[in-house]
């Protein structure tokens, strides 16, 4: 026995048949084999990301500093202060401490609510047989046509005539009517992604609609409303026209952008007010965004977004 | 009730917002409570268990005011006297108004086409590269940060600097021009040039919604094609207009749409950036400065039907091209 079946040679990997994601690869590169391609990319990326690190650089420069020079001459010359966020967050003058309270209070209702009320449409849409549904749907689908700004003057006066103007409250409805359509509309499409065999299953054991929503396509739907979440988190946050419209006068009641956007306006040279506070601002949608990342994808390829 | 009404206090505020989602969770279950008998009372009653408070909500907060807010545009400012079609009339053959109409036009046709080609350009060219996903990542970001976030990060690049001995520029735009030795310049004043200098926060907002969705689009192109257009020899930039484009093309047509929309409305930046004023005022942020600033009310009610109006032929076409795409399939 002097030789043995051979071991199986090493395949030359021009002649071993490539996987799709290393075809892909090698077109890739070959793409971006071309340097003007590579530097166009490159500035995209650099544009998009300056203009926040200046700010962000901004605000933790000393008052003096910014005034007397750019933002860029902290890479030869670092000095860096927490003085601005102190003073925007506690400060007497702008007290954004308290704006990010209004902010989470006016956001949390605002989002669990016009979810809830969506998928319990959603299901009644997709699951429950009743006359004029289709119609129905169609007139809650085709609702997203119209601009919340139509909406805006009567809604006022019917807040004002029954005393809700300047509360929580107004903006908590608001919210919620605004985001109802899409809401039901994305949520509905998911829903009818879930098989039917689900439901008729949990039908023949006798559970009734309530039992099956909460039973068996609420577990099925956790993706889809994280999607929808944060979503309407970010909407709902970073929202200046509703909250100025019906809390601009209302200082308990006025979250961040609202604040925000005046100071830009009355005190537009103090940039040390203003980077801390735009910042104060964006860190907890930035926060929620990163870490929801996926789920927020999702909902884009979804539908589109909302305006 | 005034507990309900007037919370001043971070506890008091706190306090009220869990009361206000128990107590919505206490009304929906209730509801839900009383149409769960199964098999005794007739599908319609579930249904409006199920459906009621969206529809109520939706009839009294979405349908009743856009029908009263269109009447309200043929009325005086007050909504006393009956004007007919003077509040229209005002608004389109105003001088200011007109300019009000040409920004809105500016910005409805360059945001999109810029935002769309510029997140194509950019998909393709990161698609399947090692960095891929930080490059992505970056030009996402800003769809996070609030339009007014936004406008107060471009307003410190364009800052102005008068142009004196002494004096340096703290805004990086104006650095950049002061380094090639062009004399600073006042961005945000200088009407018409200001509102294309919005204009590009609008675009630096909306970009990464572009990438993402075409960028998901230019992925699911079948390998086959691709592969068929290389053995044939097509490459570089032949290969991106003649077989990514057109296989991506309803991905475009929805990103376009959408963005046009989100612009049509854009009112955020405007309102951070220059509050309307130096001629950069449009559609949307007039509507609030004549309806809630100059209490107009009719002229604000126009303003907003308009708004309403020019809505509906952009979404039209979306459907249309829709239609047209599936049928193709």
């Amino acid at each position: 026995m002097t030789t043995t079946t051979p071991v199986m040679a090493p395949v030359p990997v021009d002649e071993r048949r490539l996987t799709r994601a290393e075809r892909r690869a090698v077109a890739a590169r070959t793409k971006f084999s071309s340097p003007a391609a590579s530097v166009i990319a490159l500035v995209i990326a650099v544009l998009w990301t300056v203009p926040t690190l200046g700010l962000l650089i901004t605000s933790f420069r000393p008052e003096l500093d910014i005034r007397r020079s750019g933002w860029w001459t902290v890479f030869t010359d670092p000095t860096f202060t927490l003085d601005n966020y102190n003073e925007v967050l506690y400060g007497g003058g702008t007290n954004f401490a308290s704006l990010f309270v209004n902010s989470l209070v006016i956001t949390l209702p605002a989002v669990v609510i016009p979810i809830t009320l969506a998928l319990l449409a959603a299901y009644a849409f997709a699951w429950i047989d009743f006359p004029g549904r289709n119609v129905l749907f169609v007139a809650v689908f085709a609702l997203q046509v119209v601009p919340i700004q139509v909406t805006l003057i009567p809604l006022l006066s019917i807040y004002v005539d029954t005393g809700l103007a300047g509360s929580f409250w107004t903006i908590w409805l608001s919210h919620s009517i605004f985001a109802l359509p899409l809401a039901v509309f994305l949520l509905h499409n998911f829903m009818k992604e879930i098989p039917a065999s689900l439901v008729e299953a949990a039908r023949m054991d006798g559970a009734g609609h309530v039992k099956i929503f909460f039973q068996v396509l609420l577990p099925l739907l956790t993706p889809a409303i994280a999607a929808f979440g944060v979503f309407q988190f970010l909407w709902v946050w970073n929202d200046l026209l509703v909250a100025l419209t019906f809390a601009g006068g209302a200082p308990d009641v006025v979250p961040l952008t609202v604040r925000v956007a005046e100071l830009a306006g009355t005190r537009g040279s103090d940039w040390y007010l203003l980077a801390a506070g735009a910042f104060v601002s964006i860190v907890l949608p930035l926060v929620v965004f990163l870490g929801l990342q996926r789920y927020f994808v999702r909902g884009l390829l979804a539908g589109s977004v909302k305006g | 009730m005034q507990w309900f009404l007037d919370a001043s206090t971070t506890g008091h505020k706190l306090a009220l917002m869990v009361v206000a989602i128990l107590l919505f969770a206490a009304v929906m279950g209730a509801i839900l409570f009383a149409v769960d008998r199964p098999r005794r009372v007739p599908n319609w009653v579930v249904a409006a268990g199920f459906l009621g408070p969206t529809v109520l909500l939706l009839l009294v907060g979405l349908v009743y005011p856009a029908l009263d807010t269109i009447r309200g545009s043929f009325y005086s400012r007050d909504g006393s006297e009956f004007v007919g079609l003077d509040n229209y009339a005002t608004v389109f053959t105003t001088d200011s108004f007109q300019t009000v109409l040409l920004n809105t036009l500016l910005w409805v046709v360059l945001v999109p086409l810029v935002t769309t080609g510029l997140g194509l350009v950019y998909a393709y060219l990161v698609d399947r590269t090692r960095f891929e996903s930080l490059a992505k990542a970056l030009v996402f970001l800003p769809m996070a940060i609030s339009m007014v976030g936004a406008g107060v990060i471009w307003k410190f690049v364009y800052e102005y600097r008068p142009d004196q001995p002494g004096v340096r520029q703290i805004g990086l735009l104006n650095q950049l021009l002061v380094l090639l030795g062009i004399e600073p310049q006042q961005f945000l004043l200088n009407a018409p040039s200001n509102t294309f200098w919005l204009i590009v926060v609008m675009i630096w907002i909306q970009a990464g919604f572009a990438m993402t969705v075409l960028s998901a689009a230019i992925k699911a192109i079948p390998d086959d094609i691709v592969e068929a257009a290389r053995l044939d020899g097509v490459g570089g930039i032949q290969m991106f207009r003649y077989v990514t484009v057109p296989s991506i093309r309803p991905a475009l047509v929805v990103v376009l749409t959408t963005v046009a929309i989100v612009t049509l409305k854009v009112f955020d930046i405007v309102r951070t950036m220059t509050g309307g004023q130096f001629g950069t005022s449009v559609v949307a942020n007039e509507f609030y400065t004549q309806a809630f600033r100059q209490f107009n009310v009719g002229l604000g009610a126009a303003l907003a039907v308009l708004l309403f109006v020019l809505v509906i032929p952009i979404i039209a076409y979306n459907v249309r091209q829709l239609r047209l795409a599936e049928e193709i399939r």
